[in-house]
């Protein structure tokens, strides 16, 4: 019986296949002078810092970057993955990575120096390498100066339809309902995220910057986002012009001071370089690479050596609130909640 | 595999997470869900049907070319659609602004114009870029049906809508209700779209309690709920054609088919009703992106560029090829033993494609790793060598995932044609002595080749598009043209992963028109 062209070249095709397949299907074995990181921060975030530390140590650094899933991955491999690092921002994520396991305590003196006990953990298991200030910004034609100074004020009912954040149920929006929860108990917080939800002028959405937006095209008149946010927008030609309409208020100088959260990194407990994943560590925190991140990404820097970048200082100094972030993030899942209590995103 | 995993994941939350969710925002996650499903399905089907059946019957100005553009929008990703629109519709895009200078308004406040992001917004968007699966799947449909049944209903003095209503649609149903339920899994799937408009569906009440509330169990319960939901859809519209069989006669299918020329008024009309979801779903967002990666070309341009091409195009066709093997696989393995439980394994099979990228992700990973450890600990107890972990991390994964994740989709364009195959033939060409494999090689194949055809296309483009699984389950420094645009668009920088987004519709178009030049001849072979 004479088999059918089409059979013939399904059957060469599938071989073919196999023959790439195969070539191309195991996973590349990783070579001694790398080190191996799961990022959940965007590449080009990070990329300049570690072609910097390639350049001096000869140690290249491997990367996958993804928003969710990471940490399931390094829970599924276990103590085969290849991982040594997780990078990370706000508390919440980098305190989860430690509870479900998947983390170990570093000890290192150049890490204990560089970076202030505050941000990093107890044991170790994670370090803070950026600070970030949760701020408010107001119109600066339809807000007076002094007329927003706190977090608590934006539940005022003059600000009624006035007010656009991003989703309730982001982190960086948990954590700062986590700082309320902690200074204020659950029930005030709770009153308070109601009524910033009556102030909304939109059902919350888009990121920060989206919400600066807002405000210069007359949607809003306050908002609350993260600080360097800011100088993104100062930074960029498009959107200099919506920064521009804009004050930034450091929220409760008066009191308690202003809520920060930090972008971090924990070694994993399986770290099959560990040795390497350390220097990447420790290079991190230094002088050099924390004044990389001060300039390019405009945030603060942990290590108390370096300076913010000149942009951001022309903002001002301002005091942070004190509270340990190991103490606002208990409240993590209690403020989720909250969100959806007080029908918070619509 | 992956499915079970998922739902094994269900079984084990890390606290009861229902009654906080029925008692807040369960209703409004259903509510957003239904409608949004709702909408894309009237849309989807409008569009879809409609065109198929103008290009497929009728001659106007434009045909041949909207034959092949009428899929276009299916390359552009419902993520980048959404940031396009947004960028052009809100308060300060061209459209509002434009607006506000001709009529002298200033704030937002002093007139009104719909919102973009909003569950209608959402709806929109995504019925643009899902409607080429109706329109696929029904356009190949119309082709395959025979001739002499429409002139028969012809001669039996039914008009062209009677005809369409009556005979037509009813026969296209199967690959029609096909079309429709991969685009409203999609729908059901999609992130990117609804969180960006901030319509909380249920996969975004899913992914909330993951990662908001580290509750992944609870996650999965809310997949497993999704699950249902697609059971039920596919499980209703099987039971109401239980009774129908659509099968042809193998004479004459393939004669030519005589088109209808349309004039003046109704011509003008036709070509505007199929080219106003190209223009709205493909010329408008393509042009809204070569200008901004004229404008960022030099802080999105890398030269890396190939490679990722390189991985994009690789993966997206080795998981299609897969795919649609395994595909005819359950099929023909269907055809030829028509058990319950053959049944529905493979329908469970197919449900992959309806569970949001990162949770099946996690789904394929639990397999994989738990593979990988136990035969590393074999030989480390054995030969003291340790193998670590061979697939997971590794293209294998990847293209496991996509397998999984597309399986709905080849294998219902599969079905919906070999269905349509007279089980006569094969009776036939048993009694003449043939194996099965020999039907399926020389009868079979030949007569289905438009739906495998389309089959492969489909799965390419998709894995083109796919994101959120590629972005868990990828080995270090491994790239694709989706996870480029998505660290720039992740954090709403929509300038500068243009350029990527139209390279995956620029690389997914190539395909998409030698395809389908390939189907719209598949007819003509047999003449």
């Amino acid at each position: 019986m004479r088999s059918s062209p089409r059979v013939k070249s399904l059957l060469q095709a599938s071989l073919a296949l196999s023959v790439v397949a195969s070539a191309w299907i195991s996973t590349p074995a990783i070579a001694a002078d790398e080190v191996n990181v799961y990022s959940y921060r965007q590449p080009f975030l990070i990329k300049p810092m570690f072609d910097q530390f390639t350049k001096e140590t000869g140690i290249k650094v491997n990367t996958v970057f993804a928003k969710k899933g990471l940490v399931e991955r390094l829970q599924n491999e276990g103590k085969n993955s290849p991982a040594d690092l997780i990078f990370t921002v706000d508390v919440g994520n980098l305190s989860g990575a430690v509870q479900s396991g998947v983390t170990q305590g570093v000890e290192s003196d150049t890490l204990n120096r560089n970076i202030p006990s505050e941000f990093r953990d107890t044991d170790g298991h994670w370090f803070g390498l950026t600070n970030r200030a949760r701020i408010i910004v107001t119109s600066k034609e339809r807000i007076a100066e002094g007329e927003v100074t706190r977090y608590e004020d934006l539940a005022k009912p003059e600000f009624a339809g006035r007010i656009c954040t991003r989703s309730g149920k982001h982190v960086y929006m948990n954590a700062l309902i986590s700082s309320m929860i902690a200074h204020h108990g659950e029930a005030d917080a709770k009153a308070w995220l109601t009524g910033v939800k009556d102030n909304l002028a939109r059902t919350p959405q888009g990121n920060d910057r989206a919400q600066v937006k807002a405000i210069s095209e007359g949607e809003c008149d306050i908002a609350i986002i993260n600080s360097y946010y800011m100088g993104a927008m100062q930074t960029d030609e498009e959107q200099f012009a919506w920064a521009d309409s804009v004050n930034i208020i450091f929220p409760n100088q008066g009191d308690r001071g202003t809520h920060m959260n930090i972008a971090g990194m924990s070694m994993t407990a399986s770290a099959p370089n560990k040795d390497n994943a350390l220097k990447l560590m420790e290079f991190l925190s230094s002088d050099l690479a924390q004044a990389m991140y001060a300039e390019q990404n405009h945030e603060y820097p942990v290590n108390k050596a370096v300076p913010a970048s000149g942009l951001v200082r022309s903002w001002g100094e301002f005091n942070h609130d004190p509270l340990p972030l190991s103490d606002v993030v208990k409240h993590r899942v209690t403020a989720s909640k909250l969100v959806d209590e007080v029908g918070y995103d619509g | 595999m992956p499915i079970l995993a998922v739902v094994w994941l269900a079984l084990n939350p890390t606290e009861n997470i229902w009654p906080h969710l029925v008692s807040t925002v369960l209703p409004t996650y259903l509510f957003n869900t239904v409608a949004l499903m709702l909408g894309v399905a009237i849309g989807t089907l409008f569009i879809g049907v409609s065109s198929a059946w103008f290009v497929t019957h009728y001659q106007f100005p434009g045909r041949r070319m909207l034959c092949w553009a009428l899929l276009l929008p299916f390359a552009v990703p419902a993520y980048v659609i959404a940031h396009v629109y947004t960028d052009l519709l809100e308060f300060a895009g061209p459209v509002q602004s434009l607006l506000r200078d001709v009529f002298g308004w200033t704030r937002a406040n002093d007139y009104y114009f719909p919102s973009i992001r909003s569950l209608g917004g959402a709806i929109v968007m995504l019925v643009l870029v899902l409607y080429p699966y109706v329109y696929l799947l029904s356009r190949a449909a119309f082709l395959e049906q025979s001739a002499s049944i429409l002139e028969a209903a012809q001669a039996l003095g039914l008009s062209r809508t009677e005809r369409l209503f009556r005979i037509a649609l009813p026969m296209a149903r199967p690959a029609i209700a096909v079309g429709l339920a991969m685009a409203l899994m999609e729908t059901l799937n999609d992130f990117g779209t609804v969180d960006y408009f901030a319509v909380r569906t249920l996969t975004a009440g899913l992914y909330d309690v993951w990662l908001g509330m580290g509750n992944l169990g609870g996650g999965a319960q809310i997949a497993s709920l999704i699950l249902l939901f697609v059971l039920c859809l596919v499980g209703l519209e099987k039971f109401s054609r239980r009774a129908q069989s659509h099968v042809q006669g193998g004479n004459n299918r393939f004669r030519t088919l005589e088109r209808v020329q349309l004039t003046g008024f109704r011509a003008t009309l036709a070509t505007t009703l199929c080219l106003l979801p190209v223009i709205l779903g493909f010329i408008i967002p393509a042009i809204v992106l070569v200008r901004y990666s004229i404008i960022h070309f030099e802080d999105s341009w890398n030269a890396d560029f190939l490679t990722i091409a390189w991985n994009s195009i690789s993966l997206s066709s080795i998981a299609a090829l897969v795919a649609v093997l395994v595909g005819l696989l359950l099929s023909y393995s269907k055809r030829l033993m028509n058990s319950t439980v053959l049944r529905a394994a493979v329908q469970v099979s197919s449900l992959g494609y309806a569970i949001p990228g990162a949770v099946l992700a996690i789904g394929v990973m639990i397999p994989f790793s738990r593979f990988d450890n136990a035969l590393d600990a074999l030989m480390r107890e054995y030969f003291n060598v340790s193998t670590g972990l061979l697939l997971s991390g590794s293209m294998g994964i990847l293209v496991f995932a996509y397998t999984v994740r597309f399986l709905a989709v080849a294998h219902g364009g599969i079905d919906a044609s070999m269905k349509k195959i007279s089980p006569h033939m094969d009776d036939a060409a048993r009694s003449l002595g043939h194996s099965s494999l020999g039907i399926l090689g020389r009868i079979h194949l030949p007569l289905m080749r438009s739906g495998l055809l389309t089959a492969v296309l489909v799965v390419f483009v998709d894995g083109m598009k796919e994101l959120p699984a590629t972005l868990v389950l990828r080995p270090f420094n491994f790239d694709t043209l989706a996870t480029q645009v998505y660290q720039f668009a992740s954090d709403e920088l929509i300038g500068e992963s243009a350029l990527f987004s139209l390279l995956i519709v620029l690389v997914g178009l190539l395909p998409v028109i030698l395809l389908s030049a390939t189907i719209d001849r598949s007819r003509d072979v047999y003449r």
